[in-house]
């Protein structure tokens, strides 16, 4: 089903020179590394065909003043990590700000009586004054652990997410964990991802990851029996339930998803996940850390996979499969049979709205690349794509994804972004809140693709048709014919200066 | 298989669907090691209990869903309310994307905002570099008249001097010398957004005018509205208020076109505000207004100090909110109000006579800002309801005084209880506790009204999962009508739920009401 296409790199690079063309001197030096047009690669690379080479520096500091998109630590482990573990509460612990803005806001869908034994959508907070910060938080940190147990005792554990000032203050919030830990015979991990810590949000997943390892992992006697087909889904966070239409297929073809990291999980999801014979790794940016951890201290193999789109699934399903043998295979054949008439149907509903469609992504640090092909399912063109906290390894791997010519942008900035999609004028832009209504503005149609514009899920083939219609219904809505007044002369839009 | 190309379903009905709602149930039962659902439904009943509600009040150091932001929050919005202006935080810069989001997923519309990026780098060596660095790449970029300079917590814990910075900025020609860049100081463990709001039109006022001659223009006032996520509907309704006076005034600080701009094939990263030239003749004016005093008590202290009268309101809605409202104007101004806002009022009233039996006796909780708390208790009451539970997160003792003092003033007000600096898990013993009909807040209220099934009335900002009310003008008589319509519609929605089984109830589903 993969399309064969090359993109504009003449167009591309021009857009570059001229984006660099507007900063002060030491800036552009600093962005040049950040943007290129993907060349070809010839060879093959191990896991397949590889479609090209991103060559941009990234993971690097950003620079100030220039509008970037990207978020902090705080938000990489609060956020992403550890806020969906639903049956802990997580404390932002400092200021009021950081809870409040990220309150509510990520759709890490889960089923639980919020406020007695589960706690996703709820924002727990120090609410730092300026006394805290001159004396110290740590007493007040005792003391809301310990309201904490009397008020909402069927936790099953807590978080101490630091913000900014915990680290700048020298609070030792380790010292309190784990003291509270022993004394109310509760799991409570702390963790340093205060804000200005690293580049991104990408080291807070980090940060996040490690103290599962140091905090969680081997502190309690697990008793669960682990069988042939156990699998650990890593990464994936169950925006809209994404994790569920996944968890779904994995069941359908007879494995046993005992864990789900950390969409709608529990503590207890997590603590036995070293039993597991398998980690099935969605996010690699922001899991891998802990899936080599377990590879290395319990001998766990670990396996990226990418749930969106039918030809994505079908080669991630067959990947696995191989993985557990025949019995297991010979189920996902079936599996993949049986999905056939609706992936087909789909496809023929949308394809003809959607063929030859461009589109430019910017998001996180996976969709960027593993949602492209299920773009191309439907005959839509990937012209350029970003990412605000990839590192190295993860443009290594979008090589497999984007075709020459492919404009690629890291940690681009509000002013590129936007000088970009002008110049481009795709047919749908696919990133975040703080981009979308810019882009609209512009006339031109827009997805959210961290949030999946409050629909969802886009995973597994149940998610799949829905990506199709939202994309459909975003393209092909009639709002997009009425910007311009009858009686002005409308400026011509469209691809203007693709076509030139 | 659920799914289907004809009929595609997404998350609200998919999973509702057998297949995963025995998947779910089997996940619970063998993977999630849930509480026995006995402990679960005895621990929820015992959340609406009286001896709940005491430990919960009782609470001195926990916060649990707080109806408050932090202060760049409201210096953000403060400068969005300028000639092209950017704002510029210093500091982490996952702080300013929350920001953005923040405002964005409010309004529908874009938000713009730069951070100084500093890393911890800069925390052990202060950030005069991201400074320096940042405001020439922003100023370079983004073509703006103004930049206004805040802080986040960060910046503040280990105390850079943004005064000093700009100048050193300015010294390294980052921006010319003689190009704006107002600041203020807006530490997240000090107040809220409100008081971040309060600071940075300080910022503003003080660097324009600070050491200029005034000379005094009688009869002209200055209008600061405060932080306002209705500024789009409630700014231009009351210029509509003040046009039709005919009073000389200057909006400073007006974020309500930067927060509606068209959809035409263009997109302005600048629209509207106050512009720069109107913020410096601003000096002369006899007076200057605020609309929020708990939002300007800095700023109003300041307009004193350089010699003009001042008054400040709480959030002019309603109807004896506006009636002072204009009438102090009309005072300043020397401007009479014409009759046909006179007529305005009197439609408003009409209404609430048209509807008082609905209205009369209906118990309320209302959270939100300390002003808007006390518009809205007053206007419930102008109404014959109760204000049974008037909440601020961010609400002092002088705030909580004064509330008193409003219930005091009515019948309607006597068993009204008052509760500065509490929080939306506090309110929520109070709904099990002391049920009312109604509650008045903003989106977080959702959960609330979840919990304890009381009807949610969304006035107040943040309102992410509603569109476009925002809109719409609350403020002034014509802002009182979509108020009291918002409310009213509530009411007549419930009644016709609580009505509509057939065979039940077929009785009291009436056509007319």
């Amino acid at each position: 089903m993969s399309l064969d296409y090359e993109n504009d790199g003449a167009l591309h690079a021009k857009l570059i020179e001229e984006v660099l063309s507007q900063y002060p001197d030491k800036a552009a030096k600093r962005r040049k590394k950040h943007l290129s047009v993907a060349k070809s690669e010839d060879e093959a690379g191990e896991e397949g065909e590889v479609l090209s080479e991103c060559d941009v520096k990234s993971n690097i500091k950003s620079i100030p003043g220039v509008m970037t998109i990207r978020g902090c630590a705080y938000a990489g482990s609060k956020g992403v990590v550890w806020g969906p573990v639903k049956d802990m509460v997580h404390i932002s612990h400092g200021p009021v700000g950081c809870g409040q803005y990220s309150w509510s806001q990520r759709r890490n869908y889960y089923v639980g009586t919020t406020g007695i034994d589960t706690f996703g959508t709820m924002q727990f907070t120090s609410d730092f004054q300026e006394k805290d910060i001159v004396f110290g938080g740590d007493k007040k940190l005792e003391q809301i652990i310990d309201e904490i147990e009397g008020l909402f005792p069927l936790n099953n554990g807590i978080t101490v997410q630091s913000e900014c000032p915990i680290g700048l203050i020298g609070d030792d919030t380790e010292a309190v964990s784990r003291n509270k830990a022993k004394e109310h015979g509760k799991t409570i991990v702390p963790v340093r991802c205060e804000g200005f810590r690293g580049v991104s949000q990408s080291l807070g997943h980090h940060i996040a990851n490690d103290s599962i390892r140091d905090w969680v992992f081997e502190k309690k006697d697990v008793e669960f029996e682990a069988g042939p087909y156990d699998v650990n889904v890593i990464g994936d966070y169950n925006i809209g339930g994404d994790a569920w239409a996944s968890r779904i297929l994995l069941e359908e073809i007879g494995l046993r998803v005992v864990g789900n990291w950390s969409g709608d999980a529990t503590l207890a999801e997590i603590e036995r996940a070293p039993k597991a014979k398998l980690n099935l790794i969605h996010c690699y940016r922001s899991m891998n850390y802990i899936c080599r951890h377990m590879e290395e201290k319990y001998g766990i193999a670990w396996m990226e996979y990418n749930f969106f789109g039918p030809s994505q699934i079908e080669d991630s399903l067959r990947k696995i499969a191989k993985h557990f043998g025949p019995e297991i295979e010979e189920k996902t054949e079936k599996v993949i049979t049986k999905y056939r008439p609706l992936v087909d149907a789909v496809i023929a509903k949308y394809r003809p709205r959607l063929e030859g469609n461009t589109v430019m992504l910017y998001v996180g640090g996976l969709r960027p690349r593993h949602v492209i092909t299920a773009y191309e399912d439907l005959g839509m063109v990937i012209v350029g794509t970003g990412y605000e906290f990839a590192h190295n390894d993860d443009y290594q791997r979008t090589g497999h994804y984007v075709r020459n010519g492919t404009l690629i942008y890291d940690d681009v900035t509000g002013y590129e972004l936007e000088k970009f999609i002008e110049g481009v004028r795709p047919n749908l832009v696919g990133s975040g809140i703080k981009e979308k209504y810019p882009v609209q503005k512009m006339g031109i149609p827009f997805r959210q693709m961290h949030s999946w514009d409050y629909s969802g899920p886009y995973h597994g083939y149940d998610g799949f048709a829905i990506f199709a219609r939202d994309v459909d219904l975003a393209i092909n809505n009639p709002v997009w014919g009425l910007y311009d007044a009858p009686w002005k002369e409308s400026p011509r839009r469209g691809r203007a200066m693709a076509a030139e | 298989m659920p799914q289907s190309a004809e009929k595609i379903l997404d998350h609200a009905p998919l999973f509702r669907e057998p297949e995963y709602r025995q998947m779910l149930a089997e996940k619970k039962l063998n993977f999630e090691c849930p509480h026995p659902d006995q402990i679960v439904t005895d621990q929820r009943e015992f959340t609406k209990t009286w001896e709940y509600r005491e430990m919960n009040l009782a609470r001195e150091a926990l916060v649990v869903n707080p109806a408050k932001a932090c202060q760049p929050l409201g210096a953000v919005f403060a400068a969005a309310g300028f000639e092209r202006t950017m704002s510029f935080v210093h500091g982490s810069q996952g702080c300013v994307a929350y920001y953005r989001s923040h405002l964005s997923r409010h309004f529908k519309e874009p938000a713009s905002a730069v951070s100084s990026s500093m890393t911890e780098d800069a925390a052990v060596f202060g950030g005069l570099k991201n400074m320096v660095d940042g405001l020439a790449n922003t100023y370079q970029l983004y073509d703006p008249k103004m930049i206004a300079v805040s802080t986040t917590c960060m910046a503040e814990v280990i105390g850079d001097d943004l005064h000093s910075f700009i100048e050193n900025a300015k010294d390294e020609n980052s921006v010319p010398r003689d190009f704006d860049v107002p600041f203020a100081h807006t530490p997240a463990f000090v107040g809220s957004h409100v008081d971040g709001y309060d600071g940075m039109v300080k910022g503003i006022l003080e660097h324009f005018w600070k050491g200029q001659e005034r000379t005094e223009a009688a009869g002209t006032v200055n209008i600061i509205p405060g932080f306002d996520g209705f500024c789009v509907g409630n700014n231009r309704e009351l210029k509509r208020l003040l046009d039709l006076m005919g009073v000389s005034y200057t909006f400073i600080q007006d974020a309500s076109d930067q927060f509606d701009t068209p959809s035409d094939g263009e997109y302005r990263m600048y629209d509207g505000g106050t512009k720069i030239e109107d913020v410096k003749k601003a000096l002369n004016a006899e007076a200057t207004l605020s609309l929020q005093h708990y939002n300007t008590r800095k700023t109003l202290e300041y307009c004193e100090q350089v010699g003009q009268a001042t008054a400040s309101f709480h959030y002019p809605l309603g109807v004896q909110a506006t009636d002072e409202f204009l009438m102090e104007l009309s005072a300043i101004s020397g401007k009479e109000i014409p009759e046909t806002i006179r007529l305005e009022r009197g439609r408003l009233i009409d209404a609430m006579a048209d509807s008082q039996s609905w209205l009369h006796g209906k118990k309320y909780a209302i959270y939100g800002d300390p002003d808007f708390v006390h518009a809205m208790a007053r206007f419930v009451m102008e109404t014959g309801g109760e204000p049974t539970h008037c909440l601020a997160t961010n609400g002092t003792s002088a705030w909580e005084a004064e509330m008193k003092e409003l219930l005091a003033s009515s019948p309607f007000g006597k068993d009204a209880q008052v509760w500065p600096g509490k929080d939306l898990w506090a309110m929520r013993s109070l709904l099990f506790t002391e049920p009312v009909d109604l509650l008045i807040g903003n989106s977080y209220g959702k959960y609330l009204e979840r919990d304890t099934g009381t009807p949610l009335i969304r006035l107040m900002f943040p309102i992410f999962d509603r569109h476009h009310h925002h809109r719409f003008a609350l403020m002034g008589y014509q802002g009182g009508l979509r108020v009291l319509t918002t409310i009213l519609d509530k009411i007549f929605d419930k009644l016709d739920r609580e009505t509509s089984e057939t065979g039940v109830t077929d009785y009291s589903y009436d056509l007319t009401r």
